[in-house]
């Protein structure tokens, strides 16, 4: 978390006279990028079939494994409603889902503090297949049922999308931390 | 990497309350999503107003993007149009291969001209259209299958009015918005449309299975008169559906029905026409007697 306009990071580049990383952009970019990923991918296709993975889920989940801590803990209660909004699921079910889903990330944390590219792998991969099953669940709860294999190409290309989420996400990250021109 | 310090609240009154209000949140989120979920399912209409105001605000964006998409589907159908030739002629020389990926992006401008000629001569003709419009959202990571019309109460949109394209129907108007109407698509579960056959008129129902085929049960039990490749339209019982739009193609047999593939693929249709809820024709009453 930033203190101020003049923290740097150890790790960055060296910081040039009156540059310092915007609070505000450090602030706005994971809350704007999960909205976004929520939104737009549902502008591109007129789909008869559940094709795309849940992006906005994805991205919320790359952004909690990224930077535990960063989203607060009841961050999935309005990212979720805005997904809830677009995503046609029964309202609620991205809420619930959201929730749990970083509630478990926290715990795990707790639970294994140093973690591994194995664990963090298979900590997304399982709870990208309990996400799809949860919201293949609840919108059966509410619909008539739908069968099972319907998802089975959806959770396929989860899995095999997140690694690339989560490469986008740490590319936002690092937007996130750019130094910017400090106006006075 | 390790969790940041900060997590672990030690001896500190603030930091151990900062986290434990931190985990009540949390759970807050489940609870009040719970609490979402249960009003959802006891009425599945209770958001709409929500939904609405949310697909209004970003109408005009998705308008924009669905004007390049169809632009989009074109360079996408030549891409898939050349990469199958090529599998198929692999050792053919290149030149063929982009002369008949050419070919192919011909055709599919042929075909859009044609689906367009066919939308000019459905709207000068039919007097029940409602609004032309173009689909600009659907739900593409759901097994709900909802779409997004661009057109709302603005021009004269209401609940129930069925949407269809120039080659056969796409689902019925759910929820509407000012400038926005969300659509139920015929391959959503939820969608149950009377058909018949083309045919001989053998009458059944079409549920949508949430992937793009249908599920078509008939009324009559008994022998199985379906075959594959059977075109069947809607019937138009019960009101609501025009009978006689065309629906799906049969592409499996099952025992008391059919699995059926939508003629009208919603990608594919640039624009659709929104129909007067179509009632079926009063029978012929006599005047009542107390009137003069």
């Amino acid at each position: 978390m930033l203190e101020g306009p003049t923290t740097r990071r150890d790790d960055g580049p060296r910081p040039r006279i009156n540059r310092a990383p915007s609070p505000i952009l450090a602030q706005v970019v994971p809350w704007l990028s999960v909205v976004l990923a929520t939104i737009v991918p549902t502008w591109f296709v007129i789909a008869s079939a559940p094709m795309f993975p849940p992006f906005g889920f994805l991205t919320f989940l790359a952004w909690r494994q990224l930077r535990p801590g960063l989203l607060p803990l009841w961050a999935g209660l309005p990212l979720g409603l805005v997904d809830d909004l677009f995503s046609g699921q029964p309202f609620g079910s991205a809420v619930l889902l959201w929730s749990l889903a970083a509630m478990a990330i926290d715990n795990l944390e707790e639970r294994f503090p140093w973690r591994n590219f194995a664990t963090e792998w298979l900590v997304a991969t399982s709870l990208i297949i309990l996400y799809i099953l949860g919201s293949y669940l609840l919108s059966n709860l509410v619909a008539a049922n739908a069968p099972i294999h319907v998802v089975v190409p959806q959770l396929v290309i989860s899995i095999f999308a997140y690694p690339l989420i989560g490469r986008l996400v740490a590319v936002l990250d690092r937007l996130r931390l750019t130094a910017v021109r400090i106006s006075r | 990497m390790a969790p940041p310090a900060s997590k672990r609240s030690g001896y500190s009154r603030r930091a151990q309350f900062s986290s434990f209000l931190s985990h009540t949140a949390g759970v807050v989120g489940v609870v009040i999503g719970l609490v979402l979920i249960v009003i959802s399912a006891v009425n599945p209409s209770s958001f709409q107003s929500l939904r609405a105001i949310a697909a209004d605000a970003t109408d005009p964006a998705a308008e924009a993007t669905a004007k390049g998409r169809s632009f989009g589907d074109n360079v996408l159908n030549s891409v898939t149009g050349f990469f199958k030739m090529g599998s198929r002629h692999a050792k053919l020389e290149k030149e063929l291969a982009i002369a008949k990926s050419r070919l192919v992006e011909a055709e599919a401008i042929e075909a859009e001209n044609a689906r367009l000629k066919d939308m000019l001569k459905l709207t000068r003709t039919r007097k029940d259209v409602v609004a032309v419009a173009t689909l600009t959202a659907s739900t593409p990571s759901s097994t709900r299958r909802f779409a997004t019309l661009g057109v709302g109460r603005n021009k004269g949109l209401e609940k129930g009015m069925p949407v269809r394209s120039a080659r056969g129907l796409i689902g019925r108007v759910l929820e509407v918005g000012q400038t926005s109407a969300r659509v139920l698509l015929i391959t959503d579960t939820e969608s149950l449309v009377p058909i018949r056959r083309t045919k001989d008129g053998v009458a059944g129902f079409a549920q949508g299975q949430g992937d793009g085929t249908l599920r078509v049960r008939l009324v009559n039990l008994g022998i199985n008169p379906l075959k594959k490749g059977d075109v069947i339209v809607s019937s138009g019982a019960g009101g609501l559906y025009r009978p006689g739009t065309p629906m799906a193609v049969l592409t499996e047999i099952l025992r008391d029905g059919a699995i059926a593939r939508v003629i009208s693929n919603p990608t594919d249709a640039d624009y659709v026409l929104v129909e007067r809820a179509w009632a079926p024709e009063a029978p012929p009453v006599e005047a009542p007697a107390e009137k003069p």
